[in-house]
Parts: structure tokens; sequence; C-alpha cells
């Protein structure tokens, strides 16, 4: 699939002289959803501000659609919508007008119908004529998504979404999101929340101090960190770990009862059988044996960690 | 030029606008009213007549440019600084749209509304005073003009202003100085010829001798400075928001 947005080694220096990004080099394809990870100030909201044309790159290239957002910024804004960390909203505007003065924004013409259903998919119709400083603050984050899609965009940025979003609501953007993307919306989401990633990306990028240091499918990412562990139960505590056993690096509990095994879920052998054959030899008898394999949080605080160190 | 977004902030704007009516028309009816009387009226009465018209209608053309200038300069600022101030402005710099599309919507609701406001203070003149002008055509471009330039200069003071008070503080201390000093309520050959000397610095001076010579045949300074300063000043505006555009100053990090 070709790439709708295409960032080559993209860096920003704030006025100040901080370096937020540090030569970003992404394709994001069509009709994607892609997560974006990273700790505060990372260079997330940086990263999109500078596709979006709210700051101006340093250096670096940036296409979407194929349209160069320096020399070619109205055809390639006309595709972006986006929806801003912050929620920043005309406190005294009725739903309704805002919406739509969004949509005129873009250069699209009236369309009344249109609006309509943005609202109604983001739940929000029967507020149409509230002002905005009534609405709840998980309003609010609906209202912005709803004038980031009256433009019929091909592209959405959410950056994040869900933050300050109650757990049933997050279910209910998900479910949006995943709507969008069933209609070929290509959408590009940044958040802290692991288990959002988990739930709505195709692929994962995590940023960190300015670099992106990874993008994967989220599948293979979880397949190639993912690590597993075995956890096996003992009937007996066990004083000591026999030097039979110490090439398996086994971690023994404080009291005794549990040992721990650790290895590459995608490795070749997972060397299980035979761990199980010597703890048979040594004498060990096991009550139980459980695996774990490690989430997308566990792989993302740890290429973090790596990063700092 | 994408004009369904002119349109849309130009709407925006004029509902802002209409939805305080009663606040946005009632003020300046009211205060023109005042001055009607007190300087009309009270002192007027001292007066007699200036250059042959008499003070009452002398001051008609002084007030609307008061009026118009400190509308065009706050509405335009106020506009502008407001989606800066409450961080709306990130959909302004995400759409597509040139920084030329985004100061024709802003400058120009600003201008109409100071337009229908400097209208309205000529009809509650007419009820005070008789009125005639001499030169409509005249009139109307020298109040077009200012509307516009100064509805400019509001910009620029709304995309420069970080703070409420900054964006208070020059129409305060610059342009009402300025526009009392201009000669809105006496003709500058009243002053002292040294006074006279200085006031010639003054750009508002130009403005209103243009604007009351359209009216009344009767100018303080030639016709051809008044057209001059006028347009030399809505090019200067100009030049500093292409500027802005340009550089992107106050607005893109
Ligand atoms: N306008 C600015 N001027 C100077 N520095 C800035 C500006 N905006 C952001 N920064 C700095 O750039 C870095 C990246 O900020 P950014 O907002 O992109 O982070 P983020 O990944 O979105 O963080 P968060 O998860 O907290 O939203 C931060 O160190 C921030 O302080
Ligand atoms: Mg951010």
């Amino acid at each position: 699939m070709a790439a709708i947005v295409s960032i080559t080694d993209l860096r920003k220096t704030y006025a100040g002289g901080f370096e937020a990004l540090k030569g970003v080099s992404l394709d994001i394809e069509e009709g994607e959803i892609l997560a974006l990870l990273g700790p505060n100030g990372a260079g997330k909201t940086t990263l999109i501000s500078a596709v979006c044309g709210i700051t101006t790159p340093t250096s670096g290239r940036i296409t979407v659609g194929g349209h160069d957002v320096t020399t070619e910024f109205r055809a390639a804004r006309s595709l972006i919508g986006l929806v801003p960390q912050e929620i920043s909203l005309e406190p005294f505007e009725k739903v309704m007008w805002t919406v739509r003065f969004s949509r005129g924004l873009f250069g699209k013409r009236r369309d009344d119908a249109h609006v309509e259903k943005v609202l109604r998919q983001l739940s929000l119709w029967d507020k149409r004529d509230t002002q905005v400083k009534a609405l709840s603050g998980g309003m609010k984050r609906r209202v912005l998504i709803a004038k980031a899609l009256s433009h019929e965009p091909r592209v959405l940025f959410l950056d994040e979404p869900t933050a300050g979003v109650d757990v049933e609501l997050r279910k209910d953007m998900w479910q949006m999101v995943h709507g969008l993307k069933q209609e070929g919306v290509t959408i590009i989401l940044t958040t802290h929340y692991i288990e959002e990633a988990e739930a709505m990306a195709d692929r994962v990028g995590v940023i960190s101090r300015g670099e992106l240091l990874l993008v994967e499918r989220k599948a293979e990412l979880m397949h190639r960190l993912a690590r597993k562990e075995l956890k096996i139960e003992l009937p007996t505590p066990l004083r000591e770990l026999p030097a039979s056993l110490s090439r398996y690096q086994l971690q023994r509990s404080d009291d005794g009862r549990t040992l721990v095994y650790t290895y590459e879920a995608n490795a070749e052998t997972s060397g299980i059988g035979v761990l199980l054959r010597d703890l048979h030899e040594a004498g060990i008898a096991v009550a139980d044996v459980r695996t774990h394999q490690s989430s997308l949080e566990d792989i993302f605080v740890d290429l973090v960690k790596e990063d700092v160190t | 030029m994408n004009l369904p977004a002119i349109k849309a902030i130009y709407v925006f704007e004029m509902a802002r606008f209409f939805r305080t009516i009663l606040q946005s028309i009632i003020s300046p009816v009211i205060s023109t009213s005042l001055y009607f009387v007190v300087f009309g009226s009270a002192i007027g009465s001292r007066i007699d007549t200036v250059d042959g018209v008499s003070y009452g209608a002398f001051i008609v053309p002084g007030l609307v440019m008061l009026t118009v200038l400190m509308q065009s300069v706050s509405n335009a600022s106020f506009g502008i600084y407001f989606p800066k101030f409450i961080g709306t402005i990130y959909e302004l710099l995400s759409a597509p749209l040139s920084f030329i599309e985004i100061v024709i919507g802003y400058v120009g609701a600003a201008a109409t509304k100071s337009l229908v406001i400097g209208t309205i203070i000529l009809v509650t003149a007419t009820f005070f005073v008789d009125l005639h002008v001499e030169h409509p055509v005249w009139m109307i471009a020298f109040l077009l003009l200012t509307c516009l330039s100064f509805a400019l200069l509001g910009f620029i003071l709304g995309i420069w202003a970080k703070s409420f008070e900054q964006l208070q503080l020059v129409p305060m201390l610059v342009i009402t100085p300025l526009v009392f000093l201009g000669g809105s309520f006496y003709s500058i050959k009243m002053l002292p010829p040294a006074w006279q000397t200085v006031t010639l610095f003054n750009p508002v001076v130009y403005l209103i001798s243009g604007f009351r010579w359209a009216f009344f045949g009767v100018a303080d300074v030639s016709l051809m400075g008044s057209a001059l300063a006028i347009l030399g000043f809505f090019a200067l505006c100009l030049a500093i928001v292409w500027w802005i555009f340009k550089t992107g100053w106050r607005i893109r990090s």
C-alpha cells in the first residue's frame, strides 16, 4: 500500500534552542491505524503539529497524499483532520455552529446532513444547540472530534483522544475509530495508555526524547520482543538451586515455593521440555506450571528505559 | 483562494457582533448623544461657527472618526487575539488557508462593524444638527479606507499582543490621545502656531480634516495631504501584515 503520510528526516528546534525532534522518518500507510506511544515531552505533539501546519519544521520533508505540506499546503491540509491534545473551543458558540464553521474553514460547502451524521455518531446531536461552555469535558472532546470530522478528512490525527474520558466513553471512541477505518480513513493517534494502542492500532511507534525508537506491526512487535515466563510452583519450598540447573538462570522466590524461567517466545526451542526433565532428575517435584506473555506495556517500559540509560 | 473559509470567518465574527447587538449599538449612540449635549449645546452655544459651519455640525465628522477608529482597532484586535488566547487558532493554522484569507475574514468583519456603527452615529447626529454632505463619494471613500486601515492596525495589534493588558494599552496610550488631539472637536487653526506645527505630525489630523472637507468643503490641511496620509497609512499596515505573513511572527512556533 502507498504511504499517505511520508515524513523524512524531520527536525524541530524550538525558538529557545530545544531540539524536540531529532530526525524522525516515518511512512504511514493509507487506511492503517498507527499509535504513537511515548512519555511526556517525547515529541508526539510536535510531530503532529509539524504535519498539520501548526509549527514550522526546522528541516526535513513531509508529504500528505503526495503533497508537500509547505509548498502545496492547501492540497495537503485539505486531507487532514486534527483533534488537538488541549481542549480549545469558542466557549459561547453553539455546538452545531462551531462544527459548521470548521467545515467552512476547510473550504467545503455547507452540508447539514453530514454535520448531523457526525454529531449523531458522537452522541452530540441532542446537544447541537447547547453552548460549548455548558458541556462536560468528555463532550467537549467529542466536539473537537466532530470539528475534525466535519470536513471529511482522509487522515485523522488524534492527539490523546481519550485523556480525561471515562472507560465507557473510551470504548465508544475505540469503536468509532474502527468505524472510521472501515470507511478508509487513516488514523494516527497518540496515547499514554498501552492498552489503547493494543486495542486499536495496526502499527505502533515508540517515541522518546525526539527520536522514533521503532515502528512495527503490533503483532510483530509483540512477537519479536515478547518474553514468556514459565512459573513453576513447587509443593515443598526449595532452599537452594542445584548446580545442575544453573544454565537455566532460574529465579527463586524468597519463600522458595516458585521458580521463574524466562525464554524468548519465538526461539526455536523453548527449552521447557528439558527443563522439566532436569527438574525431575534433580528430584524436584512440580505442583503447577503457568506461562505469562509480556504485554506491550512491558515492552514499552523496557524500550524507554534502555533509551534513557 | 478559499472563499468558503473567508465566508465562514466573516459570518462567525459578524454573528458575535449581532449576538451583542444592543450593546454594540446602544453604547455608541449614547456616547455620541452625550458629546452633542456637552460639546454641541453647552460649549457650542458660545462658539457659534467654525469656518462658517455651526459648531454642532462641525464636530460630527470628528465624532464619527473617533468612534470608527476606536471600534475598528478594538474589534479587529480582539477578533484575532481571542482565538490565540483560548487556543482555537490551531484550527486556522491547520486549515487549508493562507494568511490572506484570515486577514480578509477578520479585517473585513471588523471594518464592517465599525462601518455600521459609523453610519448609526451619522444618523443619530441628524437628530441634533442639520447635516449635509458636499462630497458624498469622498466621504464614503474616507470612511471606508479608515475602517479598513484601522482594522488592519487592530489585527496587527492582536497578533502582537501577548496579554489582555497589552491589547488595551495601545488603544489607550496611543490611539485615544492622537484622536483627541487630532482636531475632532476643534479646528487646528484655533491653536497657537507652534502647536499647529506639532499637530501636523499627528496622522489623525489628516484623516479628520479630509473627512470634514467631504462634509463641508473646509479643511485644516490640503485634501491631497489627507488622501496621501490615509493611503500611506493603509499601505504601511498592509506591508506589516505581509511581513507577518512571510515570517509567521507570533503565530507559528
Ligand atoms: N512552543 C514550544 N516552545 C518550546 N518548547 C516546546 C514548545 N512546545 C513543546 N516544546 C518542548 O518540546 C518537547 C516535546 O513536546 P511535545 O508537546 O511534542 O511532547 P509530547 O510527546 O506531546 O508530550 P505529552 O505526552 O506530554 O503531550 C517538550 O520538551 C516541550 O517542552
Ligand atoms: Mg502531547
